[in-house]
């Protein structure tokens, strides 16, 4: 069984931001949603990272490339010992994302500020406005581990495999096909529904209202009891990427499950293959 | 600097549920509002007061939301 990380490798608290952003060895980022939301105001100290440009390849569709990563993390003044911490909107919606992608890219050390932006702010906490000063590196990231990623030919084939659980973390409207997209987001697919086999479990269950996550014993029960365990083989999808990996995030990392892969083809990958099977 | 005067509240827009989050960072409000499910926000707007910012990102996500196609079950 591979090694379980625990998640107080993987999750601070707010309060552990306050007190450790500024150590030497920590960078904390913030990645939203809402790319304007850094200059608005951010945790003292932090980056900024724009998942539209910085976290993705703007060519071809796909993750970011791994020389553009280094270039990134280099000029965030990131080294492979540093402990990055990540914080964003919307339930850290896409601070996962960040995180899934440097942990594709073998950085040890990744966290997420629990309750993310939203609870800083909440709490009243300091914010600045000016990005800060960074001394640059150079930085040399690891081989991208695929054994968290899955592609289309994989999830194909898992359609005949008893033991893969395929989790489908979108809205339960898109589940069925009622709806293409996210209320007021653009239509990025033929085709409504969901693959073949899937299990319903939106993302945002997995958190509170306050934006923290929910225990490890409601994480268990709300996956367990879908028939989503640790001794099958993971794969969550969504739309493009995004909300599998903050789900990707709890599975392997807050409950430990050994193999958890993250789809990031999803729907707007399969809801416009021809000829993919499609249940609603 | 901090943010002052946060609120947050569900509400209903077009038929969808949705989230509508407002602050006030130095003299200016801002107004975020999110899809309840999935939780994206996909409207905001900024003014001098709560009012005036959320009016402009309601105003905003009503005409998105309006762009959402329901389909019939299959």
């Amino acid at each position: 069984m591979a090694s379980v990380t625990t998640a107080l490798d993987v999750l601070v608290s707010t309060n552990w931001v306050a007190q450790h952003r500024a150590d030497a060895g920590v960078r904390v980022v913030e990645v939203d949603v809402d790319t304007a939301a850094y200059d608005q105001g951010h945790v003292p100290g932090a980056l900024g990272w724009n998942w539209t440009t910085d976290l993705c390849d703007t060519v071809v569709r796909d993750i970011v490339p791994k020389a553009k990563l280094e270039k990134l993390l280099g000029a965030s003044g990131i080294t492979p010992d540093s402990t990055i911490v990540l914080y964003g909107d919307n339930n850290n919606w896409f601070a996962a994302w960040a995180l899934w992608q440097l942990k594709v890219y073998g950085h040890n050390d990744v966290r997420i500020m629990d309750g993310g932006r939203k609870k800083w702010l909440a709490e009243g906490r300091d914010l600045e406005t000016t990005k800060p000063a960074v001394e640059p590196t150079t930085y040399a990231a690891k081989d991208p581990d695929l054994s968290i990623r899955a592609f289309l030919p994989e999830v194909q084939q898992a359609l005949a495999r008893p033991n893969v659980a395929m989790v489908d973390v979108r809205s339960p409207q898109e589940f069925t096909g009622e709806i293409l997209a996210p209320p007021g987001l653009p239509e990025t697919c033929q085709r409504g529904g969901h693959i073949p086999g899937a299990k319903s479990i939106p993302w945002g269950k997995a958190c509170n209202e306050d934006g923290t996550f929910k225990s490890r014993e409601e994480l268990l029960a709300l996956y367990g009891g879908q028939g989503v365990t640790p001794d099958k083989q993971v794969i969550a999808y969504c739309r493009i990427g995004e909300r599998s990996s903050h789900t990707w995030f709890v599975l392997k990392h807050l409950l430990g499950y050994p193999n958890v892969k993250n789809y990031d083809g999803s729907w707007t990958e399969w809801g416009n293959l021809v000829g993919a099977p499609v249940e609603r | 600097m901090k943010a002052e005067d946060f609120h947050e509240r569900r509400d209903e827009l077009g038929g969808w549920p949705v989230n509508i989050v407002s602050y006030k960072i130095g003299d200016t409000y801002y107004c975020t509002i999110d899809n309840v499910d999935p939780g994206a926000r996909f409207a905001r707007a900024e003014g001098p007061t709560r009012d005036a910012a959320e009016a402009a990102a309601l105003e905003k996500a009503g005409r998105y939301l309006q762009q959402t196609r329901r389909r019939a079950p299959a």
